[in-house]
């Protein structure tokens, strides 16, 4: 890290002119994470958008027995669509979005290790989430569900283009997540400010840390499995095609082995999130910095043992079941340990209740229900009953809406000032904050017993008589009060657009990490000099020595800055357009599309990139 | 958080329900049903033991450690407190354990294997696209849709899937088990009770998933033996002879009656004697508590028969039209098959 | 963080590491590769799963032939081994040693793969293509992304001797050598593998 100073210091000497963007171009170019952040989050918020506009029809479907609202085909297609853009271009972009905006300030660092991988990878997940939706202008949409199980999305059973989209596409987005697991570990590992020792890192920073750790090591699996399924489809493979040798089984266990550790890539971030919040709004320490630690690296790495849970009824035996019963169940442990510290990280503390905090505190006992209903889940011979009903839908909805997606709101309503420089109202923020607790509540708490009940998931209607009416109907008006809970969420970014930028530098005045000591939005370097951490929550430690800035780790002097390009934007058009090629089996387009993507590769390591130089101080004149 | 608790309440009233005694998971009327339900009062009971403790500290600290206005003093910094957190790491260990041990139990006591029983019912269960095949190896029998077992007895199953994957579920007898496609799984059940019981596919497989239902009847061995008695009976073809030729070429080609036919779709054998036409149509004169919108079997087979994507989109019967059939040959047959009962 | 810091002095000893973005690139390389390591062991294990069903396809043992491939493996091991000699002479700045030591990592590394499709073609002749069997098509994916790598790794190599005619060993060049060792060293050891694997227990059945 001290070489990073000293490199800035001297590099004045060679400053070269690099063409620098407006407008449109500046934001296709940019390789700053602030801005990739914000790209991620727009991106990932109309993929959110998306998604909830196919759970309401879905929900409109079910509201009322035997409703032939949607088609039975169409309704496959959107519950396959909503899972799938849920998950892979909703939750998670909106997550990398957090993670760019915040994790190099926490660290103290001036961008991420890979500023242009950093751009690569939004494009690459921008470009295969608009694949995977192009299918339904095209009118053949995935239809077999966001695990995609094999042979109904087979070639034999799968006759249409949809499934072709849903590899592709995934694909494609799934390039772009692996390349920002691998640029945020070496981030963390490489890039943290002097002083800024691993056990002294704000308990975001460490989710990331892990999620990037479990994303690098996951996301691959999944890559096998959509190539394998990519070739069964295309290429007349035989992988998973039973009447050539093919095993289903295979199928389910690839994708699960990716898929179980994807649910903590998922959570593992709100977790995150949730420290801070709760830490920031009760003006104490987070309780048990250490424990919480430990628990998010042990969640991470049973996470990886545990996938067949989701196979107890794929008749894998009773040593599987029993095995996989009982490492699932070990998850709760450090789950419940995390839960614990926050409680009481809350108690004593003096808590104040922002639209952030009440995110924060309504996460707490909602992921509270997801977390038990898991352990339920976990009791293989109770899954024979609960397994593809409605009761895991209630169950993994309550992890990723009640977790997750109450995790991405209090993160976004903490971090806005840092990310925009405008504070977002307070009012509309807390009836945001109620209509979408009570909508979802309201959803998905009674689904818990639709699925006791007998109602398989994933059904397009359901005969009257059976004791779903009623629950169904609630769970209905519960998802559109849910839907205005985010109508209003955006009405309150239009308002805060119109008003003046004036964010503090500590937006909520009991901010305790970096990000909070430098201007909201921070400059394009972040940082002016590298500061010194002399301890853990670096920036509340020198406001309660009574200072106003950090200590500085180096002179003051030119920064060294990443040239914008365009490259992996083309790049990432170079994938979209070979994989229409190999989708409609139109070769050259394919080749074309593969050469695009390769020129660039070529160019980028050809040119250097001599980067740029800002100086602070004349910036400060001018 | 404040508003979960009146919410629970209602749902404890809603639980008192539990739904139909004939589907729902939460009235169990069998053994393994039983054991799977004595889980999930378990689980569920140490879960609200959890929950409740959550809660109360929850909202003890929202209530106690409110910041009030102008509040500007600093709480003290605690890093942490070792006992509290070893009592909350093994506090839950216990708990699992409470929980680990009756599930490795069920675990294996579930997976017994009766294929060899010799006092144990075979049946060999065959899911189709979306319908569903029952064979009795044992008595050289095959029926579709509504499985007949005799009570008392351990019906050991054998399920394997004919194109994509389904889950074989009867929740009020016990939980599900996945069909797969190029091998077969095992389970078994038992009906201690006469009574008919509502089974579901539980794997998405396609459009009509939803509607690929079907019947469990449970009765007397007695009764079972003139079921399959009656069942390997010679078949009763349709007294008119052209009608008995129409049938022959028209349906017989993928369906079978008796000894005729082929068992590509759901074997027709007695079919007016069961609950339902196709698994989802109740048979008005047949079912114990018909509803008000249900209809005759002979009408039900007619609606069926005329347009069968109606009922159940993306199943592979064909239509009346494509299939060329007459009004007249339609109701002829509707007539026939809503009449061919079994005595049993 | 500027890559020129280091060109007006002499180059340091280990040139790759001289830079914050060297280190970057090392540890992000490293990192890529644990990432591989999983692609590869989720092939393997698909490969293991399925290298039974032949059906009516030719049996790996009747296939493959050990003496072809147990040359190609040895050509691949010596390119490994050339690109060690290629780090060495950079690490002593001896340019001009280092890019004939990695001429000949490139040209062995495409002996390798002209060996490959030559048997591929000669198993596509026995009737043993992708489309005959589940074991057909794991073997062709498995060895196929082992064989896309090679590639890769060839042409990438071509383009930093390139580079390095035109660039000099600089810091900016360094770490690029560096880093396409450490890959062809993965793709060697991923080699060492599928030779067990495939080939070894193909044979034994």
């Amino acid at each position: 890290m001290a070489t990073q100073a000293a490199h800035a210091s001297h590099a004045h000497a060679h400053a070269h002119t690099v063409k620098r963007y407006k407008g449109l171009m500046d934001w296709l170019t940019t390789v700053d994470h602030k801005k990739i952040g914000i790209l991620y989050l727009l991106a990932g918020f109309i993929f959110f958008i998306v998604g909830g506009l196919e759970a309401i029809l879905i929900r409109i479907q079910l509201m009322k027995p035997m409703n032939d609202f949607v088609a039975a085909d169409t309704f496959n297609e959107l519950i396959t669509m909503h899972g799938t853009t849920m998950i892979f271009l909703a939750a998670m972009p909106m997550l990398f979005a957090l993670m760019n905006a915040v994790v190099p300030l926490q660290i103290g660092a001036r961008d991420v290790a890979f500023p242009f991988l950093n751009a690569l990878g939004f494009w690459t997940f921008f470009f295969g989430g608009v694949l995977l939706n192009i299918s339904w202008f095209v009118g053949e949409v995935p239809d077999a569900g966001w695990t995609s199980y094999v042979p109904l999305a087979g070639p034999t059973f799968n006759g249409t283009h949809g499934v072709d989209y849903y590899v592709i596409g995934l694909q494609i987005a799934g390039i772009g997540t692996l390349l920002g697991g691998i640029n945020f570990m070496a981030t963390i590992i490489n890039m943290r400010a002097p002083g800024m020792s691993f056990m002294r890192m704000p308990m975001f920073t460490w989710a990331i840390f892990v999620t990037s750790i479990l994303i690098v090591f996951a996301f691959p699996a999944l890559t096998v499995g959509l190539v394998a399924l990519m070739f069964d489809r295309l290429f007349q493979a035989n992988f998973f095609e039973t009447g050539s040798g093919g095993n289903t089984v295979l199928w389910e266990h690839v994708f699960w082995i990716f898929g179980h550790p994807e649910v903590y890539i998922l959570i593992l971030p709100a977790f995150g999130v949730i420290s801070e919040v709760v830490s920031t709004f009760s003006r104490k320490r987070l309780f048990g910095y250490s424990s919480m630690v430990f628990a998010l690296v042990l969640i991470a790495f049973l996470g990886f043992m545990v996938w067949a849970h989701h196979m107890f009824t794929t008749g894998l035996g009773p040593v599987a079941n029993a095995l996989f019963s009982i490492a699932t169940m070990l998850i709760a442990v450090p789950t419940g340990v995390k839960i614990f510290n926050w409680l009481f990280t809350l108690w004593g503390g003096s808590i104040k209740f922002t639209t952030a905090s009440l995110f924060a505190i309504g996460f707490i006992p909602t992921f509270v229900l997801g977390g038990v209903t898991g352990v339920m889940l976990a009791s293989a011979p109770a899954d024979y009953q609960y397994h593809d009903t409605y009761f895991v839908v209630a169950h993994f909805h309550y992890v990723i809406v009640g977790g997750l997606i109450l995790g991405i709101f209090a993160g976004l309503h903490y971090w806005w000032p840092k990310m925009f420089g405008r504070m977002l109202n307070e009012g509309l923020g807390k009836l945001t904050f109620w209509t979408f607790f009570i909508g979802f509540h309201l959803t998905f708490f009674v689904q818990h017993f639709l699925g006791l009940l007998g109602m398989p998931r994933r059904v397009w209607t359901y005969l009257p008589n059976q004791g779903f009416d009623t629950m169904n109907l609630i769970s209905s008006i519960g998802a559109f009060l849910m839907g205005i809970g985010t109508i209003v969420f955006v009405i309150n970014v239009i308002v805060t657009w119109a008003k003046p930028r004036n964010a503090e530098a500590d937006a909520w005045e009991d901010g305790r990490s970096l990000e909070w000591s430098i201007p909201s939005p921070p400059p394009e370097y972040n940082f002016k000099q590298l500061p010194l951490v002399r301890g853990s929550d670096a920036w509340w430690k020198e406001k309660r020595e009574g200072k106003t800035e950090m200590t500085p780790a180096e002179p003051l002097g030119p920064i060294h800055m990443p040239s914008p390009s365009i490259l992996p934007f083309i790049m990432s058009v170079g994938l979209f357009v070979a994989g229409f090629g190999f989708m409609y089996h139109i070769y050259w387009l394919a080749g074309l599309g593969i050469l695009i993507t390769f020129a660039c590769m070529f160019l980028r390591s050809v040119f250097d990139d001599h980067g740029f130089h800002i100086d602070p101080e004349e910036e400060v004149h001018a | 958080m404040k508003r979960i608790l009146p919410l629970l309440a209602g749902m404890a009233l809603l639980l008192s329900a539990c739904g139909r005694s004939d589907l729902s998971t939460l009235d169990p009327q069998g053994p393994i049903a039983q054991r799977q339900y004595d889980l999930m009062k378990i689980s569920i009971s140490i879960m609200t033991l959890v929950v409740v403790v959550v809660f109360a500290i929850c909202i003890y600290v929202l209530i106690r450690f409110r910041r009030r206005k102008g509040d500007k003093t600093i709480p003290k910094q605690v890093e942490g407190n070792h006992k509290l957190e070893i009592i909350w790491t093994i506090v839950p260990i216990i708990l699992l354990i409470i929980l680990g041990v009756p599930t490795v139990q069920s675990v294996f006591g579930m997976a017994t294997d009766y294929s060899k029983d010799k006092d144990a019912i075979q049946v060999k269960v065959t899911s189709h696209l979306y319908w569903w095949e029952f064979e009795y190896p044992q008595y050289g029998v095959t029926t579709g849709q509504e499985l007949v077992v005799p009570t008392g007895k351990k019906i050991s199953f054998e399920l394997v899937a004919a194109d994509v994957k389904h889950a074989f579920w009867i929740p009020s007898i016990g939980g599900k088990m996945d069909t797969n496609p190029g091998m077969s799984n095992r389970m078994y059940l038992e009906f201690p009770e006469e009574g008919v019981y509502r089974g579901k596919c539980a794997e998405l497989c396609g459009p009509s998933h939803a509607l690929m239902d079907f019947k469990a009847k449970s009765v007397s061995p007695e009764s079972f033996d003139k079921w399959i008695a009656a069942m390997k009976a010679p078949a009763v073809m349709p007294a008119d002879p052209k009608l008995a030729e129409t049938f022959r070429a028209k349906c017989l080609a993928c369906h079978a009656v008796g000894d005729q036919g082929t068992n590509g779709a759901p074997n027709l054998t007695g079919v007016g004697s069961r609950q339902t036409i196709a698994g989802i149509l109740y048979n008005s004169d047949v079912v114990k508590d018909p509803q008000p919108e249900d209809k005759t079997a002979e009408q039900n087979i007619k609606d069926w028969i005329t347009d069968p994507q109606k009922y159940k989109p993306g199943n592979m019967m064909p239509s009346a039209a494509d299939n060329q059939l007459t009004q007249d040959e339609i109701d002829g047959i509707a007539k026939y098959l809503a009449g061919y009962k079994l005595d049993y | 963080m500027s890559a020129h810091g280091h060109v007006e002095g002499q180059l340091p000893h280990e040139p790759e590491k001289a830079t914050l973005e060297g280190r970057n690139k090392i540890l992000g390389f490293w990192i890529f590769l644990g990432a591989e390591v999983v692609l590869f062991g989720t092939l393997f294990s698909a490969f293991i799963a399925l290298r039974h069903q032949v059906l009516d396809g030719p049996h790996a043992s009747e296939l493959f032939e050990l003496p072809t491939v147990f040359a190609a493996t040895m050509i691949l091991l010596t390119s490994s081994l050339m690109s060690v000699f290629a780090v060495q002479a950079m690490h002593k700045n001896q340019v001009k040693s280092m890019i004939w030591w990695l001429v000949l990592t490139v040209l062995l590394g495409l002996s390798f793969l002209v060996l490959e499709i030559v048997e591929f073609n000669t198993y596509v002749s026995e009737g043993h293509r992708m489309n005959t069997s589940a074991f057909s098509s794991s073997f062709y994916t498995l060895v196929g992304f082992h064989g896309g790598h090679v590639l890769f790794g060839v042409l990438w190599i071509s383009l930093l001797i390139a580079q390095i005619f035109k660039k000099g060993l600089t810091v900016v060049t360094a770490p690029k050598i560096y880093l396409s060792a450490i890959y062809w060293h993965f793709i060697d050891v991923v080699w060492v593998f599928i030779f067990t694997v495939v080939y070894l227990m193909g044979k034994v059945g």
